[in-house]
């Protein structure tokens, strides 16, 4: 192991990063653009999630004090109505699953419909339905507020953001990089040198660590100041989790760089971790009530334990006890990546 | 004098193609020594199974006497035939990084100066002409200063002049006494570089020996061409060796003065007169019934 071999090849990569300024750019700007559109999507009053149809309606917008339809249905947050002329064309929408839920203004039976296959039709079916009963009829619940501070959405989601664009500047950084330097012939240059197979691995692994940490900071920083992060635990603690969890997975990369020269393999293998990876590991959503299977299969994805541990940091203040198993599990992961990787490396096509 | 490298009966086969086929020689310190041949002859195949790039399928490689040791590649310079390099580099950043791979290293305004680099020396790697890409990368096989050196093509897809340049730099570094192994397809550059030759056929080695001796054993006549207006009675060729073709006529002979004399007896005018000597062209296609870049 020489260290000199190792520095100068740490110092090429980044020079490759630094200076191929549109890559560079886009690793900035992804974060920011994914997590600004979400907090205006998200963060607005604006935001409706159900879309109601509403007929026989002229003109563009819906004057909702105008509709004779149930108080209570009309009043419900995150309702946005759409106006139609004629059921024709509301129907077809409902087909399409345009809108959720199609409603007849000022009908004496309450006439509404709703398609079969619509999850959101079913819970806007049910409000209306609701809406309907009499109001001395209706029981309320006990309604009880949780303790502690409110974690928003925004706040939940970034940590996941900033992770899922960690996994595939390592992936591709490292994976779909040195694969294409196997094919163009550049490894072989580098092997007919004294460098060697664990320097070069080495150091192609540090340099994406180093850009990767160096660009969650950035974005971490630039994203704090427009949203305000809402932070229980300690900082040092989250990003030594964030270098824990890019160690893990520019290892993995390591793996799917290790044979190969066909650029357009190593992409669909790169999809095909990542994107199950990315649905099953509560980057986007949590998978609480979903099936026992998809709980197992996102138990093996490194990102999963990634997440759960930056999230307890960030959210509940979480210590170094507490998220020993995650951390367990991820640096196991690690050093099973390295050894597959370094052992099934590949200098020549 | 001692051999620096000996290769004793390498052979090299990819799946059901034979590259090699129990290829031996020996190269002497000091000397350029080529492998000549067309494409496909394995002559790349011989010098990268050599440079340990790929290992080969039999045979024996001696450096300095000895297997090659983990310490062959601090030795040893190369230029492949075709070479990708680290992006978003300068030439004189991709030097500087690869000299940090050795212990010995040359300094890179004495390579700049020998491979004429200062013109380029702050470019980008990926923004050079392609003469000057063949000096960067021989400028970047010696950037260790290696005691023997491998060319393989260097001067492929030169224009004559960019081919005549890299031939004077190869001769001063061959003037620093390094042991150089080339490979070409090129005769000129093999009779002008060389000071011993393989030639390479399908995977085997044909004959060897210095260029000198190659062409006096196998070179085969010289052929006399002149024009047939050059003949007022075709009948005047009647004892001499020769063929017509087209508007011209070659005549084959061992011996180029009695051909000469025997043409100017006859009162024939020599004004338009070629006179194509043997070269290793020559020897290849009289050994193995091809032409070299066929």
């Amino acid at each position: 192991m020489n260290f000199r071999r190792l520095w100068a090849m740490f110092l090429a990569r980044n020079h490759e990063f630094f200076r191929d300024k549109a890559a560079f750019g886009w690793n900035f700007l992804f974060p920011f653009l994914l997590v600004g559109g979400f907090a205006i999507v998200f963060g607005s009053d604006r935001y409706n999630e159900y879309k109601i149809g509403v007929f026989p309606v002229t003109g563009s917008a819906v004057e909702i004090e105008q509709l004779v339809l149930p108080d209570r249905f009309k009043k419900q947050r995150s309702f946005e109505f759409i106006p139609f002329a004629s059921d024709q064309e509301a129907f077809d929408k409902l087909k399409h699953h345009k809108i959720d839920f199609l409603v007849k203004d000022n009908s004496a039976t309450n006439e509404y419909w709703v398609s079969g296959t619509s999850q959101k039709g079913y819970i806007v079916e049910q409000l209306f339905n609701a809406a309907l009963t009499k109001p001395e009829d209706v029981v309320l619940g006990n309604k009880r507020d949780i303790q502690g501070f409110e974690i928003r959405y925004i706040d939940w989601l970034f940590p996941g953001i900033l992770a899922m664009n960690m996994m595939f500047s390592a992936l591709y950084g490292v994976g779909y990089f040195v694969v294409r330097y196997r094919k163009n012939g550049v490894l072989k240059r580098l092997k007919a040198t004294p460098l060697t197979a664990f320097e070069y691995l080495g150091s192609q692994m540090l340099s994406r660590n180093f850009l990767i940490m160096f660009t969650i900071i950035i974005v971490w920083v630039g994203c704090d100041l427009l949203f305000s992060f809402q932070m229980a635990g300690s900082y040092l603690m989250l990003f030594f989790l964030f270098f824990i969890g890019s160690l893990n997975l520019t290892a993995l990369g390591l793996v799917l760089a290790s044979r190969g020269i066909s650029e357009e393999f190593t992409s669909g293998i790169i999809n095909f971790i990542s994107w199950p990876m990315m649905f099953l590991s509560e980057v986007w959503f949590s998978l609480e009530g979903a099936p026992q299977w998809v709980k197992i299969v996102a138990e093996a994805f490194p990102l999963t334990h990634l997440l759960t541990a930056i999230r307890a940091v960030m959210n509940d203040g979480a210590g170094i006890a507490d998220i020993s198993y995650q951390l367990v599990f991820l640096l196991s992961m690690t050093i099973g990546f390295l050894i597959i990787g370094s052992v099934a490396f590949s200098w020549n096509k | 004098m001692s051999a620096l490298l000996e290769v004793r009966n390498l052979v090299k086969n990819y799946k059901k193609v034979k590259a090699v086929q129990g290829v031996s020689f020996s190269v002497q310190q000091g000397k350029c020594f080529g492998l000549l041949g067309p494409n496909g002859a394995g002559k790349t195949t011989t010098i990268e199974v050599i440079e340990n790039v790929f290992p080969p399928t039999s045979g024996e490689i001696l450096y300095k006497g000895a297997p090659r040791s983990a310490t062959f590649h601090e030795e040893v310079g190369i230029q492949f035939q075709q070479t990708s390099l680290l992006q978003f580099l300068t030439v004189r950043e991709t030097l500087q990084t690869f000299k940090s791979m050795y212990k010995r290293t040359a300094d890179i305004e004495s390579l700049a100066e020998l491979c004429y680099l200062h013109d380029f020396l702050d470019q980008m790697n990926d923004k050079i002409s392609g003469g000057q890409k063949q000096r960067f990368l021989l400028a970047l096989a010696l950037v260790n200063e290696p005691e023997l050196l491998f060319l393989d093509e260097p001067s492929t897809g030169l224009d004559p002049q960019a081919r005549r340049n890299l031939w004077d730099i190869v001769n001063r570094i061959k003037g620093e006494g390094k042991t150089i192994i080339l490979t070409t397809h090129y005769m000129e550059e093999a009779q002008y570089l060389c000071d011993e030759v393989a030639i390479m056929d399908n995977g085997k080695i044909v004959v060897q020996g210095s260029p000198v001796e190659l062409i006096k054993q196998h070179g085969g006549d010289v052929t006399v061409i002149l024009p047939k207006s050059s003949f007022s009675n075709l009948k005047e060729m009647d004892n001499l060796n020769h063929r017509i073709i087209e508007d011209r006529i070659e005549i084959l002979t061992d011996n180029t003065n009695r051909c000469l004399e025997s043409l100017l007896s006859r009162n024939i005018n020599l004004s338009d007169i070629i006179i194509q000597s043997q070269n290793l062209e020559s020897v290849f296609l009289n050994l193995t019934g091809k032409k070299l870049r066929e």
